[in-house]
């Protein structure tokens, strides 16, 4: 069971309290009809199958009931951030740290 | 005492004996024995037949590895398990085993002709043998594969034992408790962090029980531990036997299984049999040890044949020799020590056979001054005896050549092909491994989660290289931990330091065709089977794996993964590591539902959702259904009827007069804020803006993808607030989809969204006579404003309510919701007023007759998920005029306005037979198959009222087929059924009017 750091309650909890809901950062459209059938196709089913980092979405549900984003590696299935709905997409190229 | 058990030996309380049976006979056995020591200590080695050729077997281990000896256990009725490993199970009073796969008896088993019909179970044999004629697989192989082969058999009744569940959270979780993991207890223990050592044994000490001959710190062995455990206990560490971990998954989340009363004689009422810990620890320490493998050559399954450290544990642990006068087949010098401790203690060893030509001195002289013959560069080509072992053919090995072979008389057969480390738990983790070729074994590398490997378990072996790794673990731990604790050395003399070498099969004079050399005892795979299916084009292991069934059994290939993939990389002429090693999963041991289940069974497990008028609707005698997690009544029969019949009262009853039904499980969810409004515009296909505060409006939401997700009827309440409903089973998907587009769509709306649906209870009263029973309960009400669609605050019985006027029969209807502890204050005052118009209380199923008879859908059960609007019939409900709602845009996509989507029609059968529902609809019943399916039914019910069943159906562009006859194959014989409109019953509505 994986644990999740919720950035509303900040708090690390077991996975149990929370809900995945899909792919992040993929807004929707301000305006649908003004979007060609194969752009609407791509916002409805189109989505990143990552092999690593992947953007996704999960709500604490069975605790403070917000959305947040997540960045989970999907090969070790390991959360490297949480952040809040509406943060920007962060930015994952390399830092100096590395183990 | 049978004189295989020496007097005072072994761990074993030799003053406190127990009786078992097995197989109907009572044996004698004592406190701390297993099954499978106390046979061994009455001379029964044959505990089992085999799976699939019902070859007889016997124990070859004496742990959880086990393949062969696998029992039944019953403690009492309903206790019965099968697949008990007898080299686990502890001996307690009165215990009744029975060994598996035998008939009609253990030494005379009929399926044993399967190993003559050898070639009819080869590899890939469920692939091969059992394709043809497809017509013989449920009369015939089905049937006798379930007869023939199978493991045990399942008990019939449900398990009336309790299981427990805990969760632990520490700071050191070690995992094994032998020499490694003690020395890595002792030292964390000083640290001042919380460590927990397990053990699936009854005892802690690991493979030092079974050697009580080292000498530890200058104490013997056993005397060591008990001083080692008593420190461990003096500093807080909790220990925990008979606890297996299962399983480690992400995050230091490891899962013990923890037997708590299968080894008491009486255990105390409402104990729980098995706990399940669930524990998340910051660090990990696995030191599991290694497994024994066996040697690959022919009749190696013969009872009698068993590990060495098997038959060492049995001397030392259990004070039971194995056999008079055994013999000892090795590659490894740890069977060495075997041969040497049974000479000592009786046995007169037949010979050890070692396959390798430069033995160590030191071993030689200890086997010369026992007067032990030894054989060194022999190979061991076949076994002889019925039911046990009564010798083995060994052949010298000279130059690659194979000599002549000679039969050596013997009782047992030590045999051991080396050691392999447990890795088990630290594959779950996908944690990497590394082959080593010196030692031929698979290695723990590079480490995906908090834990550290000790002893056996990475390859080392000897006691003072294993004790020295168990404090550099504890001490890795201590640090990553960020504490702090010395060092310690724990001086050993008397070691038993080993290496070997390791073998595929190994090397014989005879046609390897005929050679029943087992790789996998438990499943029945042989080399042979293994290098068949090499040459039949598998590649991958994992191929090989399931071609043959080779580690697929409920051992998981603890004793035969890595020989069988020794032989697959041999007959591919490949490097072990380029072939691969099949994937350990969880659990590590077979583990019973129960331990899963824990305290969640029954209504633990899900829970029944009641309404406040359910005591009543049970007072009534009504029968339940399962909606979602509610219950709700289905129909309240009277006496004599069957569903059948009072369904049609009921149906009939509310059209004549008034009906009563308890709705309380509809959701409601309450929109509340500023911008509620446009907030119901976006997320409802409908328009909200003009209506006014005081009406209602059927409300349809759809997916973005354009799908009906759900409807209900909405009131609204105030400019600012409105009262959704929504479907029994759709109310937390309902409000989860609309929190998600508040939240993160459009967080700039002024709107607070409540579920409601356990605060209200809701009563609907249908019928020509529900005005008339509810007014005169009514105050607080302008009834000249309040037409079809209307909702208002008033009081009914008093009582604060929202009452609703809405139909979902046809006839005038009225939904009235008061708060939950009122509910049957509700029902109550409404039954007595409908007195005088004999009001009938109906259920579920005359609520889906009505609104079928009216065209009414459930969502969920005319649509499916691929439903548009237009396809059930609902374009009125769009409000065209929108800019936009979630799923506007997927109206217009090209696979949505295409012809030929299927949509809901009605349906009527020509001989008046009621259809079934989900059955397939075609247009020409005479076509070739396969035939093309345009449909299926939705809907189908008796209607009371029209006097002939009705159906809802979809059917591909059944909008434009409307009159024509379409086909629906029925149990007994194909339907001839006409496309209608949905609405069945008053089709004009005049009723609502009334
Ligand atoms: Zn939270």
């Amino acid at each position: 069971m994986l644990l999740i750091h919720c950035p509303y309650c900040e708090e690390t909890l077991p996975e149990l309290e929370f809900a995945y809901a899909g792919e992040a950062h993929i807004a929707r459209p301000a305006d649908p009809s003004a979007l060609s059938d194969e752009e609407w196709r791509d916002f409805l089913f189109i989505r990143t199958n990552a092999r690593g980092p992947h953007f996704e979405r999960w709500r604490h549900i069975h605790g403070c009931a917000q959305f947040f984003n997540a960045v989970r590696d999907t090969v070790s299935d390991r959360f490297l951030m949480t952040y809040k709905a509406g943060a920007p997409r962060p930015d994952l190229s390399p830092k100096e740290d590395a183990e | 005492m049978s004189r295989y058990r020496i007097a005072g030996r072994g761990r074993v309380d030799h003053g406190a004996p127990i009786s078992f049976t097995f197989d109907g006979k009572t044996y004698p056995g004592l406190r701390g024995d297993t099954v499978a020591s106390a046979l061994l200590a009455n001379g029964v080695h044959l505990m089992g037949r085999s799976f699939k050729y019902h070859r007889p077997r016997g124990a070859v281990t004496a742990g959880s590895e086990e393949p062969n000896a696998l029992i039944g256990t019953s403690r009492g009725p309903g206790r019965f398990e099968p697949n008990t490993r007898a080299t686990v199970q502890e001996l307690r009073k009165g215990l009744v085993t029975e060994s598996q796969n035998k008939w009609p008896r253990l030494s005379f088993d009929i399926g044993a002709i399967n190993d003559r019909a050898y070639m009819l179970f080869s590899a890939g044999f469920y692939y091969k043998t059992f394709m043809w004629p497809k017509s013989f697989w449920d009369k015939v192989y089905e049937p006798f594969i379930r007869s023939a082969a199978g493991l045990g058999k399942s008990p019939t009744e449900a398990d009336p034992d309790r299981y427990a569940a805990r969760y632990l959270h520490t700071d050191l979780l070690i995992v094994g408790g032998g020499a490694a993991g003690i020395a890595a207890a002792l030292v964390a223990a000083k640290s001042g962090a919380r460590v927990v050592l397990v053990d699936e044994n009854p005892e802690l000490g690991g493979a030092l029980l079974s050697d009580p001959g080292v000498t530890v710190e200058g104490q013997p062995a056993w005397a060591w531990l008990d001083a080692s455990l008593a420190e461990l206990r003096a500093h807080g560490v909790r220990l925990m036997t008979r606890t297996t971990a299962i399983g480690y998954y992400h995050q230091n989340f490891v899962g013990l299984c923890e037997r708590l009363t299968d080894h008491l004689d009486t255990p105390p009422a409402n104990a729980p049999r098995e706990r399940m810990w669930r524990v998340r620890a910051d660090q990990v320490v696995l030191a599991q040890g290694a497994l024994e493998k066996p040697l690959v050559f022919d009749g190696n399954d013969r009872p009698g044949v068993m590990l060495a450290g098997a038959a060492q544990t049995y001397l030392n642990r259990y004070g039971v020799r194995v056999g008079d006068n055994p013999a000892v087949l090795t590659s490894h010098d740890s069977a060495w020590y075997a041969a040497f401790d049974l000479a000592d203690a009786g046995s007169r060893i037949a010979a050890i056979i070692d396959t390798r030509s430069e033995i160590r001195a030191d071993l030689l002289d200890a086997a010369r001054q026992r007067g032990i013959r030894v054989l060194q560069g022999h190979t061991a080509t076949g076994t002889k005896g019925r039911l046990r072992i009564a010798s083995v053919r060994v052949n010298p090995l000279r130059g690659g050549t194979v000599g002549a072979g000679r039969e050596i008389a013997c009782d047992a057969l030590l045999m051991s092909g080396g050691w392999t480390p447990s890795l088990h738990l630290f594959s779950h983790t996908k944690g990497s491994l590394a082959w080593d070729a010196d030692s031929n074994t698979f290695l723990p590398d590079r480490k995906t989660e908090a834990c550290q490997i000790a002893g056996a378990g990475r390859g080392l072996w000897g006691y003072a290289p294993v004790l020295a790794d168990g404090v550099a673990a504890g001490l890795a731990a201590v640090a990553a931990l960020s504490r702090s604790a010395g060092a310690r050395q724990f001086a050993v003399a008397n070691d038993r330091p080993g290496s070997g070498v390791s073998h595929t099969e190994l090397p014989t004079d005879r046609s390897p065709g005929k050679a029943k050399a087992f790789v996998d005892f438990q499943n029945d795979v042989t080399a042979k089977d293994l290098r068949l299916a090499v040459r039949e084009g598998m590649r991958s292991i994992e191929h090989v794996k399931r071609y043959t069934t080779n580690g697929m059994a409920t051992d998981q290939g603890k004793m035969s993964n890595i020989n069988g993939l020794m032989i697959a990389a041999d007959a591919l002429a490949k490097a072990p590591p380029q072939v691969g090693l099949t994937t350990f999963r969880p659990p590590y041991t077979p583990t019973s539902f129960g331990a899963f289940a824990g305290y969640l069974r029954g209504q633990t497990f899900q829970l029944t959702r009641k309404t406040p008028i359910d005591p009543w609707a049970e007072a009534q005698g009504a029968v339940f259904e399962p909606v979602a997690q509610w219950r709700r009544a289905w129909y309240f029969p009277k006496p004599g009827e069957d569903m059948h019949a009072a369904v049609a009262r009921e149906c009939l009853a509310t059209r004549a007069s008034v009906g009563i039904f308890d709705a309380s499980t509809l959701g409601k969810i309450e929109v509340a804020g500023p911008d509620a409004v446009e907030f119901m515009n976006r997320m409802y296909t409908n328009p909200w803006t003009k209506l006014a505060p005081g009406r209602c409006r059927y409300g349809l939401l759809l997916g973005e993808d354009g799908f009906i997700r759900d409807d209900g009827v909405i009131g609204r309440l105030a400019n600012d607030l409105f009262h959704v409903t929504t479907t029994t089973g759709g109310a937390a998907r309902v409000l989860n989809m609309m929190e998600d587009y508040l939240q993160t769509e459009w967080p700039d709306l002024n709107v607070w969204l409540t579920s409601t649906t356990e605060q209200w209870a809701t009563v609907a009263l249908n019928g020509p006579n529900a005005l008339a029973v509810l007014k005169p309960l009514v105050e607080g009400l302008d009834w000249d404003d309040f037409p079809h669609m209307s909702v208002a605050e008033c009081t009914v019985a008093g009582l604060p309510a929202r009452l609703f006027r809405l139909s979902f029969t046809g006839e005038v209807g009225f939904e009235v919701n008061v708060p939950a502890r009122h509910g049957l204050a509700l029902w109550t005052a409404l039954m007595d007023a409908g007195k005088p118009h004999d009001i009938c209380p109906y259920g579920t199923e005359t609520m889906h007759v009505l609104r079928a008879e009216k065209g009414y859908i459930i969502v969920g059960q005319d649509t499916d998920g691929t439903v548009t609007p237009q396809d059930a019939g609902l374009d009125w409900a769009i409000g065209k005029a929108k800019p936009d709602f979630v799923g506007k845009r997927s109206l217009s996509r090209p696979d949505i306005v295409a012809g030929g989507r299927k949509q809901l029609v009605g349906l009527l059968t020509e001989d008046g037979s009621r259809l079934e529902e989900g059955a397939q609809i075609v247009l020409d019943p005479n076509q070739p198959l396969p035939m093309k399916m345009v449909g299926h039914v939705t809907s189908s019910y008796d209607s009371a009222s029209l006097g002939h069943p009705i159906a809802m159906a979809v059917i591909e562009g059944g909008h434009d087929r409307m009159g024509e006859v379409v086909h629906v194959p029925m149990p007994d014989g194909v339907k001839r059924a006409r496309i209608t409109s949905t609405v069945f019953y008053d089709p004009s509505g005049d009723r609502l009017k009334a």
